[in-house]
C-alpha cells in the first residue's frame, strides 16, 4: 500500500476521463456502468439521520457474493470506481509538480506542497495496484494543464483541488463494494481533507467549507470540474 | 489493511474478549468500557464472548447502532473538550477560535448520531463524565491533535463494517470533518498536518480505547 510508485510508462489506453469528456455518449454509459452514487440523497441523511434503509442481512450479502464473480470486468464496480480515483489522483499528482516547479512557495509552505505532491504519487501507486489487484486495467494518465499564474492562484486552486477531492472520494463511499477497497479509499480521503484544510489556512478561507458535515460529489460533477484541467 | 486483526490490538486486557467481560463485571465503571469488551468480542464473533457480553450486545441492538454509539461517545468526548474544557482555559488566537468552531462541529456530529441511532432502533448512549489533562493552550492544542486523529482512524477503523449505505454516508461525512480538524491543530503545534506517507491507518475499537479510555472518569 505504501511502497513507493513505480511510474512505468506502459502502453496503456487512453485515460478514462478524457474520453468521457469529450465523448458525452461513452461518458453517459461509463457512468451508468460506475454507478453514480453520489449527492442527490445526502440532504436527507445526516437530519433524516439514517433511518430510511436498514440493509438486512440477505442484501448485504447479496453483493459481496456477486463482487467475487464479477470482478474479472474492468469497466464496471469498484475498479471503475477505483480508476476514476486513480484519474483524479494523476491530475492531483501532475499539478503539484507544476506548482512545485513555479516557484512560487519556499520553506515550510514548499515543502508542505511538496510533500502533498508525493502523497498524491503514492495514492496513484496505491490505486494501480488496488486496479490490478482486481483483475482490471488501470486508467492511463491523462495529459493535464492548469492555470499557474501566482503564489495565490495557486493555493487557492489546490484549494479547490483538494476539496473536490475529498468530496469525489466521499461520493464514492456507498457504492463501493468490497470492505477492502472502501477501507482503501477511506484511508486516502481523510488525506485529502487533511490537504484541503491545511491549504485552507493558507489562503484563509474556511478549514471545513460545507460546516459540520462535509458533502458527497458525484461522478458527473467531479468530471465537470476537472474537463478545464484536461489537455 | 491492518483492520479488526486481533493480534494489532493494543488494548491490554480488552484484546482479550475473556478478559475484558471479566473487568466489565468487576467494574463496572462505564457503558464506555463494556463498548471496550464489546470491541473486542467482535474481533473473534460474538459466539466467542461471554454470555454476559453478547447478552448486553443483544441489549444495545449490535451492528450500525453500536457502531454509531461507539462513535457518539467519541463525539461527546471531543465537543466536551472543546465546549467545556476550552472554555475554562484562557485560549487565544487560532486555539481559541478553533475550539469554538470546532466544538460546535462537533456537537453537530452529536446531535446527528443521536437521532441516527434512535432512527436504526437503538438507544444512545448517555454522555460520560471526562476528564481532560490540559492546564495550558500547549497542552489543550496537544490532547486536541490526539483526540482529532484518534477520530479519524476511528471512524475509517470502523466503516466497512457499516451495513446500512445512509449510515456510511454520514460517518464518511463526519470523518472528513475529523480529519480537517486534525490537520489544522497539527499545523497550529508544528507538526505534519498529514501520515507521511499519505493514508491514514484505520484504528480498531481496542486502539481507540486506549487512547480515549483514560479520559473517561471513572
Amino acid at each position: 500500500m505504501s511502497s513507493p510508485p513505480t511510474e512505468e510508462s506502459a502502453p496503456q489506453p487512453a485515460g478514462i476521463v478524457e474520453r468521457l469528456v469529450r465523448d458525452d455518449l461513452d461518458r453517459k454509459r461509463f457512468l451508468k456502468m460506475a454507478g453514480s452514487a453520489g449527492a442527490a440523497s445526502f440532504g436527507a441523511f445526516v437530519m433524516a439521520a439514517c433511518g430510511s434503509s436498514k440493509k438486512t442481512a440477505s442484501t448485504a450479502a447479496a453483493p459481496a457474493a456477486s463482487s467475487s464473480t464479477s470482478s474479472a470486468s474492468s469497466a464496471t464496480g469498484d475498479v471503475a470506481i477505483l480508476n476514476y480515483a486513480l484519474t483524479l489522483e494523476y491530475l492531483e499528482t501532475a499539478f503539484y509538480e507544476k506548482v512545485i516547479a513555479a516557484g512560487f512557495y519556499k520553506g515550510k509552505v514548499g515543502s508542505l506542497l511538496k510533500s502533498f505532491g508525493q502523497q498524491e504519487a503514492s495514492h496513484v501507486a496505491a490505486l494501480k495496484a488496488a486496479v490490478m489487484k482486481l483483475g482490471g486495467t488501470p486508467a492511463a494518465q491523462p495529459a493535464a494543464k492548469f492555470p499557474i499564474e501566482n503564489a495565490t492562484q495557486v493555493a487557492e486552486l489546490a484549494y479547490t483541488v483538494e476539496n473536490l477531492g475529498a468530496s469525489a472520494y466521499l461520493g464514492q463511499a456507498g457504492a463501493i463494494k468490497s470492505p477492502e477497497v472502501l477501507a482503501s479509499a477511506l484511508a486516502i480521503h481523510s488525506v485529502e481533507a487533511r490537504h484541503a484544510a491545511t491549504l485552507a489556512t493558507l489562503v484563509k478561507k474556511s478549514i471545513t467549507p460545507d460546516g459540520a458535515f462535509a458533502k458527497p460529489a458525484d461522478m458527473s460533477t467531479v468530471l465537470a470540474a476537472v474537463k478545464p484541467f484536461l489537455a | 489493511m491492518p483492520n479488526n486483526t486481533p493480534t494489532q490490538t493494543p488494548g491490554g486486557a480488552l484484546a482479550n474478549p475473556e478478559l475484558a467481560a471479566f473487568e466489565v463485571h468487576g467494574m463496572t465503571r462505564s457503558s464506555f468500557i463494556l463498548r471496550g469488551a464489546l470491541a473486542a468480542g467482535a474481533f473473534y464473533g460474538t459466539a466467542a464472548v461471554t454470555p454476559f457480553v453478547s447478552q448486553a450486545l443483544a441489549e444495545t441492538g449490535g451492528g450500525d447502532a453500536e457502531i454509531l454509539n461507539f462513535a457518539l461517545t467519541l463525539e461527546y468526548l471531543e465537543a466536551d473538550f472543546y465546549n467545556v474544557k476550552g472554555k475554562s482555559l484562557n485560549l487565544s488566537g487560532e486555539a481559541k477560535k478553533y475550539a469554538k468552531e470546532f466544538g460546535a462541529e462537533e456537537a453537530a456530529h452529536v446531535t446527528a448520531l443521536t437521532a441516527a441511532i434512535k432512527s436504526l432502533g437503538g438507544k444512545p448512549v448517555a454522555k460520560p463524565k471526562f476528564v481532560f489533562p490540559a492546564s495550558s493552550e500547549k497542552s489543550f492544542l496537544a490532547l486536541a491533535s490526539v483526540l482529532e486523529n484518534t477520530g479519524v482512524g476511528a471512524y475509517n477503523g470502523a466503516a466497512p463494517s457499516i451495513q446500512s449505505k445512509q449510515v456510511l454516508a454520514a460517518a464518511g461525512s463526519i470523518v472528513q470533518i475529523e480529519a480537517r480538524h486534525a490537520a489544522a491543530i497539527d499545523l497550529l503545534l508544528g507538526k505534519s498536518p498529514t501520515p507521511s506517507e499519505g493514508f491514514d491507518t484505520p484504528l480498531t475499537k481496542a486502539q481507540v480505547l486506549a487512547k480515549a479510555g483514560p479520559l473517561i472518569k471513572a
